[in-house]
């Protein structure tokens, strides 16, 4: 770690920009070492779980690590780029099936994203004045995400039978659409990813953002009503930037999990994954262990991480810049 | 301390001290030393759940124990995670001694090397290649080669039928194809939910075992001699969509079939008698009674070729067993194998996993219903066909399963599907195998 | 804010709708895990016809839940005080201090919440078995393995959410303690911990979670010894049949403690707005 081996910046040499009060790195003798020593158990686990193991992921997309040599991988021969290459052809086969999948889970983090934090911020913002039953009301609204993943999605799974299930069942007592609609094979399983998916991570959204409200100091509302301001507008002046840093934590890694979400799929779908529903990382994984083309998923996996980090720093600068401005 | 050996090896770790180390390095191969050895066994499930495998195999191990003096630590993994765990055993050289694995996956693991060739000396220490039914052993790894794994669970397809519903439509058990779509077509009323047919056709590795089985009925192969895949042959294309014609021009499969992810679903749509047929293996005969439905309610025939066509009703089904290469113990781990495929055994496991026997002469003893087992052991031992045997078989099976799950959905959600969309199908499953291969 | 007659509307619409969109699938694992095979199997009703509770009895006997409940409990709770433990530092130090670096750490961590599993899944198998060959200490297949496994997991995710919850507490409240005379650490535990309780909290109950609903690495990591409930309950799903209603009836049980658990962490959100009133 390259960060272990620097100096400390002396205070003397910081930039002047930023007006900084006495805090507690001004303590002399402790700035040197103390947040290395804080930050060093995080780092450490994050070297052996996620970077190593990237590391060799990374190094994996470029060799052949096919069946033939995955019992000894140092026989593996070079692959060069042609992992990448034939990950990239969108003329063949391979890559018309990545490019697809990546289609269905742009559409898919993006529908849920919203879903989630529109439905997050509705609930939580309905729940911010106290009112009778309200613990019970938010007790029952993170239900959903106390439950194990697998078994909520199972729920959802048997619910979207075309036979035997309650969603074709509610769907035909209130006569709505013709016949019955098929719920995980088709186009229809889009919707119903998208539905399962949603169902679990708007209470994520909603126990964020309300843990986010609670820091707003109600003197501020008071001071509105004095003001005249409405509900409307008090939420669009006070709540909405107050949750500004929340949120915006909030989308990034909504994003991230959903776009790399493997659970629900795999989950809802098992191994009869219809195309609707093939998103990236059960495509990778189906791509990795069940044509035994180790290499061709690491490579495909790179792209991913390529991908998420292009627009995580689009992400992070353009949010970045705009809180300059304001 | 644990936690200080720990971060003593996390850190080394992350000092990339280890990494060089990559693969299964240590295989030692001090076969059988004496004293005391413990063999780990990865069983796959047969029965009806991960307990119940469980109960039916350890008094069995306890006598290999007793026998032997070896002990087995026995562990029962699921389908959903056999091949995975299998995978990264491989991958890691952290393996257990003795593994079932599904027969058709055994070319495709043979080739990664990390199994124990089964040669003459390793055959003769497990009694001999000759007790075993030869189309079973052959399943065993790519011909011309010594084989990594032996057959231990035989299963065949056969086509069960509805005795009472047969009687009161007044049709016979089919011998042909054609027969057995009139039979369905009289069967059916989709009025009242009642169907000729259920088809498993959710599920990749059921709809590549039929296209597997219609295709060799056309006289078709899924490879040539030269180990390349001909997917998209006429034979292979028609046998596909005589298949999905069930589903689409005969209509005597219900859509919802379509997402019917694994044998199970169908099987329970006959043995509650809303489907009047279905195909199985022969292990769904304890599925039906526990789903109901009495031993002799339900009869079986071969899943019968279309007039003219190659008599092949099923694919050689079952489940090998195979020892890793890096075993510390391959004396005791062959005597384990020699004694799990010994007649006494597969009689006591024949019964509760509902498997037929891969030895010659040995009696089916799956169901106390003398025809069906003739019939089932007929099917196994004449007319099955291995599916091919060439390292690129699991990605046949992956391929091609989920193009046809594909093509059920879309006849099942209301598009058709023409013998150019099922060759469209089959080359994109093609191009596939060929680019990652 | 004032409760006006829109405002109770808008709250009616959206309990109504919500809790109908959660209620549901509940209502539907409850009243399937009081049917028998043969009911769930068949069309769905609302009501149970004939009701039973045989799911919950025969659920412990066709597959070893007590046992994968217990790894479940065991792996989540203490990768969870870790993680929590851990990312309390880290983000002390990302808040609170400059330090070269710094940039780079919390960019790092952040990189590492967009790791796809499938990416580093075969990989981390071999780096546990290699320290298992070099260090003996057995990983794949213990608790111990699956512990640090998602402890990191939570981390990254911990540490930005914690920094941001402490960068949201007044400096000033940390300086008094110094003036106090606690050093660092000291104002860390006494000012910026208790101001910060509903983010800690909430971050704990994303880490347990985390642990508690992982399926793609303990389906490659646990054997039958260290099996958690996210692999286990697909064993219901067997060769012969799908037990439905036991299915539903172990994720009901399975949930039943967590949900408590929730209720418990309520408390100390409404002790959060408190401290938020305070200052």
């Amino acid at each position: 770690m390259s960060v272990a081996t620097h100096e400390a910046t002396p205070a003397a040499t910081k930039p002047p920009a930023r007006k900084s009060k006495p805090g507690i790195e001004h303590r002399p003798g402790l700035r040197r070492w103390l947040p290395y020593a804080l930050v060093a158990p995080a780092v450490l686990m994050e070297l052996v779980i996620h970077i190593l193991p990237m590391l060799v992921g990374i190094w994996m997309s470029f060799v052949k690590l096919t069946k033939f040599f995955i019992a000894n991988w140092s026989a593996a021969p070079s692959a060069g780029i042609n992992n990448y290459k034939v990950a990239l052809d969108f003329d063949n086969a391979v890559g018309e099936g990545l490019l697809k999948s990546f289609g269905v889970t742009v559409v898919f983090s993006l529908v849920t994203v919203a879903l989630s934090w529109v439905l997050g911020m509705a609930a939580a913002v309905a729940l911010q004045p106290a009112f009778k039953g309200r613990a019970i009301v938010r007790t029952l609204f993170l239900v959903p995400y106390a439950l194990p993943a697998y078994a909520g999605i199972l729920t959802w799974n048997f619910m979207l039978q075309r036979d035997t299930g309650a969603v074709n069942h509610v769907l035909t007592q209130l006569h709505l659409g013709d016949g019955k609609p098929f719920w995980l094979i088709g186009s229809n399983a889009l919707i119903s990813l998208i539905t399962v998916a949603t169902w679990k991570l708007w209470t994520f959204a909603f126990l964020t953002l309300m843990a986010g409200l609670t820091s707003i100091p109600r003197d501020l509302y008071e001071a509105a009503s004095v003001d005249g301001a409405g509900n409307l507008r008090q939420w669009r002046n006070i709540t909405l930037p107050s949750l500004r840093p929340v949120n915006l934590v909030l989308v990034l890694v909504l994003f991230l999990w959903t776009f790399s979400d493997f659970n629900t799929p795999y989950v809802l779908f098992g191994t009869a994954q219809p195309p609707a529903g093939d998103l990236i990382a059960f495509h990778i994984y189906n791509a990795s262990f069940l044509t035994w083309n180790f290499g061709s998923g690491a490579a495909m996996s790179v792209l991913l991480l390529i991908f998420l980090m292009i627009v995580t720093g689009i992400y992070l600068i353009v949010t970045g810049r705009k809180s300059r401005r304001g | 301390m644990r936690l200080r050996s720990f971060v003593a090896a996390v850190a080394a770790t992350a000092l990339g001290v280890s990494l060089a180390a990559c693969g299964g390095s240590d295989s030692g191969s001090d076969g059988g030393t004496g004293g005391d050895q413990t063999l780990t066994y990865w069983a796959s499930n047969q029965g009806t759940s991960l307990d119940n495998d469980k109960q039916v195999l350890t008094p069995v191990l306890e006598q290999f124990t007793k026998d032997t003096g070896i002990k087995v630590n026995l562990e029962v993994i699921g389908w959903n995670d056999l091949q995975t765990r299998i995978q990264t055993a491989i991958t890691s050289g952290q393996a257990p001694d003795v593994v079932n694995i599904g027969n058709t996956w055994a070319a495709s693991l043979q080739a990664t090397g990390a199994f124990l060739p089964f040669d003459n000396d390793a055959l003769t220490a497990i009694g001999g290649k000759d007790k075993f039914v030869p189309t079973a052993l052959a399943t065993g790894g790519k011909a011309g080669e010594d084989i990594t794994s032996v057959p231990l669970y035989g299963l065949a397809y056969g086509l069960y039928y509805n005795k009472a519903m047969f009687a009161a439509a007044k049709v016979e058990p089919p011998k042909t194809w054609e027969e057995m779509v009139t039979a369905a077509q009289k069967l059916t009323n989709p009025a009242k939910n009642q169907w000729g047919m259920a088809l498993a056709a959710g599920s990749y590795t059921e709809n590549v075992h039929f296209a597997f089985i219609n295709g060799a009925q056309n006289k078709s192969e899924w490879f040539g001699a030269d180990g390349k895949p001909t997917f998209t042959s006429d034979g292979n294309v028609q046998g596909v969509l005589r298949y999905l014609d069930l589903m689409q021009k005969d209509k005597v499969a219900n859509p919802s079939n379509a997402q019917y992810d694994n044998g199970t679903k169908s099987v329970n749509d006959f043995a509650t008698k809303k489907v009047a047929m279905v195909i199985n293996q022969n292990n769904a005969d304890s599925s039906i009674v526990a789903n109901g439905m009495k031993a002799g309610e339900y009869g079986v025939v071969p899943f019968p070729a279309p007039a003219g066509g190659e008599q092949v009703a099923s694919h050689v089904a079952g489940i090998n067993l195979s020892v890793f290469k890096n075993t510390k113990h391959k004396d005791a781990a062959l005597k384990f194998v020699k004694y799990m495929t010994d007649a006494t055994t597969q009689t006591t496991l024949g019964k509760p996993f509902s498997s037929l026997p891969v030895l010659k002469d040995a009696k089916p003893v799956f169901t106390t219903d003398a025809a069906e087992a003739a019939i089932f052991s007929d099917i196994y031992n004449t007319k099955s066909k291995p599916l091919p045997l060439v390292p690129a078989e699991d990605q046949f099976e992956s391929t091609v399963g989920k193009a046809m799950n594909g093509l059920f959905a879309k006849i099942a959600t209301g598009g058709t599907v023409s013998a150019d969309e099922v060759k469209a199908a089959l080359q994109t499953a093609q191009d596939q195998v060929a680019a990652s291969s | 804010m004032v409760e006006t007659k829109g405002f109770k509307a808008y709250r009616a619409v959206v309990l109504i709708v919500l809790g109908l969109f959660v209620t549901i699938p509940l209502y539907v694992m409850v009243t399937s895990s009081l049917k028998p095979l043969k009911d769930v199997q068949g069309a769905f009703t609302w009501w149970p016809t004939n009701l039973t509770i045989a799911p919950f009895i025969d659920m412990w006997k066709t597959v070893p839940l007590a046992r994968y409940f217990v790894n479940s409990t065991i792996v989540s709770v203490v990768a969870t005080l870790f993680s929590v433990a851990l990312a309390i530092l880290a983000a002390f130090a990302v808040s609170r201090f400059k330090f070269r670096g710094r940039t780079v750490f919390t960019t790092t961590v952040l990189s590492t919440q967009m790791f796809p599993g499938v990416l580093f899944l075969l990989p981390l198998f071999l780096i546990f078995v290699n320290i298992n060959n070099q260090f003996g200490v057995q990983l794949v297949g213990t608790r111990l393995g699956l512990i640090i496994t998602y402890l990191t997991f939570s981390l990254p995710f911990s540490i930005w959410m914690l920094a941001g919850y402490f960068d949201s507490i007044p400096r000033e409240l940390d300086e008094a303690a110094l003036v106090d005379g606690c050093g660092p650490m000291g104002a860390l535990w006494r000012v910026v911990l208790p101001a910060a309780r509903p983010g800690v909290i909430a971050v704990a109950i994303y880490s347990f979670m985390t642990a508690w609903g992982e399926v793609l690495f303990a389906s490659v990591m646990t054997t039958e010894a260290n099996r958690t409930l996210s692999v286990g309950l697909r064993q219901y799903s067997t060769q012969t049949n799908i037990y439905w209603n036991q299915i539903m009836a172990a994720a009901l049980i399975v949930s039943i403690p967590v949900v408590i658990g929730f209720l418990l962490a309520q408390r100390h959100f409404v002790a959060g707005v408190t401290a938020g009133a305070v200052k």
